[in-house]
């Protein structure tokens, strides 16, 4: 445990929180790095795999494709996949750009399964009883997919962006490793100089982070859930699997825990 | 192809390693999420610690964990140890999850049905809950697979010998071949894998082939969403 308290003392130390040190310091420069790295990736994986996961759980086609396409997402290796973006484009770029360009990609790629995966799921888990009459009242289809679908799935798809965000703060810590900014350099440093509080303590504040981030969307997925769904949407999926009502979970749900 | 015929034995040993490190957490995970994920369907209180607790792990990014757990196991940072026991912990984090769905899945009346013929609750678990739980226990399975095997390759960063090994040497040396060449075993291992894992299923559950496809399926993909997080 005296290792952990002079690593929490090495973060605390007002020394590494002095502006305008030497890289891999000062924290704070750090920690901005990673979040928007984070942020931005996210942003762009989301502007691409939400319309599509939309329209692949409104119409039902290609659910085979999601499936086969986010397993063999989970297969790839991301340390390779980000030297090997960044090699590829540093035969036409200067090298601190393709890094950046390179990890930029890589990261979006990988965010890309999760929330595709989320507005899918999300989608598919919406009563269809509650799509017919919606139809049948006379709603055209984008205002089923934006008036009833997508607020009935609003906790799946958050948790395909949480899923996709986490992922990323991870494969950015890999990243800054290899050259980009962000907190891994803290570890790598550490590495570097054979200093396990700045290793530690580099170790603690990624996982602080992670943890703060992987809570603030359990939060917004709680708000975000209409009353009164989980339970009718459990009883439809479980009858169409004519499987006997079993106790509180069933396979299909739970894409995030309801008791976290 | 160049590089890969003239260094296709240091492939073949990195490949072997990885299999290795693979494989040990891969069972791990098995062998103790199986149990937890049973308990985590005993009631809601168990659930909600069991399955809270394994996410809460699982939410910590894979070079910081490799990093702190010499700390905690007194382990060299350098050491295969601490890859085993960080990647066994994600094993289990995702492992849990399926098996306590799996548990839950297998009808109530059939468990009842079994206690009423006379079987003891240790047969019970053995011989009708297990096997029932058996489709959803593989598709999860598959999941800790592909991405236990996909992390390996980061422990290269702390010093461990696997694939990852030729993402490091080749972005340093300038190999684009090299990286390639790692990325793909990595896969070949992946794939190899999931068809044992999938022949495994189909023998021990000859059952299970048409009706539960569908099931394992989106049950895999709802592991997946939650297995994206390790990295």
């Amino acid at each position: 445990m005296n290792l952990f308290v002079s690593a929490i003392q090495w973060i605390l130390d007002p020394a590494n929180w002095v502006p305008g040190s030497q890289s891999p310091l000062p924290i704070q420069d750090r920690l901005a790095e990673h979040l928007l790295y984070t942020f931005v990736s996210v942003l762009i994986a989301a502007v691409i795999a939400l319309p599509l996961g939309f329209y692949i759980g409104h119409t039902g086609k290609g659910r085979q494709f999601v499936i086969s396409f986010t397993g063999a997402m989970r297969a790839l290796p991301t340390l390779g996949v980000l030297f090997f973006l960044t090699m590829v484009l540093g035969y036409s770029m200067v090298s601190t750009t393709a890094n950046f360009v390179g990890t930029m990609i890589a990261l979006v790629l990988l965010a890309i399964p999760s929330i595709l995966a989320g507005a899918y799921a999300g989608l598919e888990s919406v009563d269809r009883q509650t799509i017919d009459s919606a139809r049948a009242s006379g709603m055209t289809e984008m205002q089923i997919l934006t008036k009833v679908e997508i607020p009935l799935s609003l906790p799946l798809i958050i948790g395909g962006l949480r899923a996709g965000v986490l992922q990323v703060i991870a494969t950015v810590v890999i990243a800054s490793y290899v050259g980009l900014g962000g907190l891994g350099r803290i570890i790598a440093s550490g590495i570097g100089l054979n200093d396990y509080d700045r290793i530690l303590g580099g170790a603690i504040l990624i996982t602080a982070l992670a943890l703060l981030i992987d809570g603030v969307f359990a939060v917004i997925q709680r708000l975000t859930a209409t009353p009164g769904v989980g339970s009718t949407r459990q009883t439809e999926k479980q009858s169409l699997r004519r499987r006997a009502p079993g106790p509180s979970t069933t396979v299909g749900t739970p894409l995030q825990e309801r008791e976290s | 192809m160049n590089w890969f015929l003239s260094n296709w034995e240091l492939v073949l040993e990195l490949t072997l390693n990885h299999i290795r490190l693979s494989i040990i957490p891969i069972i791990i995970g098995f062998v103790i999420a199986v149990p937890l994920g049973r308990l985590a369907i005993t009631g809601r209180t168990a659930r909600g610690i069991i399955i809270t607790s394994t996410s809460l792990l699982y939410t910590i990014p894979s070079l910081p964990l490799f990093v702190i757990l010499p700390a905690i196991l007194g382990t060299k940072v350098l050491s295969d140890i601490n890859l085993i026991v960080a990647l066994s912990i994600y094993a289990v984090a995702i492992m849990v999850r399926a098996a306590s769905d799996s548990f839950a899945s297998v009808s109530p009346d059939v468990k009842q049905a079994s206690l009423a013929m006379g079987y003891s609750r240790w047969q019970q678990f053995w011989k009708v809950e297990f096997p029932l739980a058996g489709p959803v226990l593989l598709a999860g399975m598959r999941v800790v697979s592909v991405s236990t095997i996909a992390l390996v390759s980061v422990g290269v960063l702390i010093g461990s010998e696997n694939l990852g090994y030729l993402f490091t040497n080749g972005k340093q040396r300038g190999i684009l071949e090299e990286v390639g060449t790692g990325i793909i075993a990595s896969l070949l291992i992946a794939l190899v894998f999931d068809l044992i894992l999938v022949l495994l299923g189909r023998i021990l559950l000859p059952w299970s082939r048409s009706d539960k496809k569908s099931q394992s399926a989106s049950a895999a993909l709802q592991l997946q969403i939650k297995a994206a997080d390790a990295a």
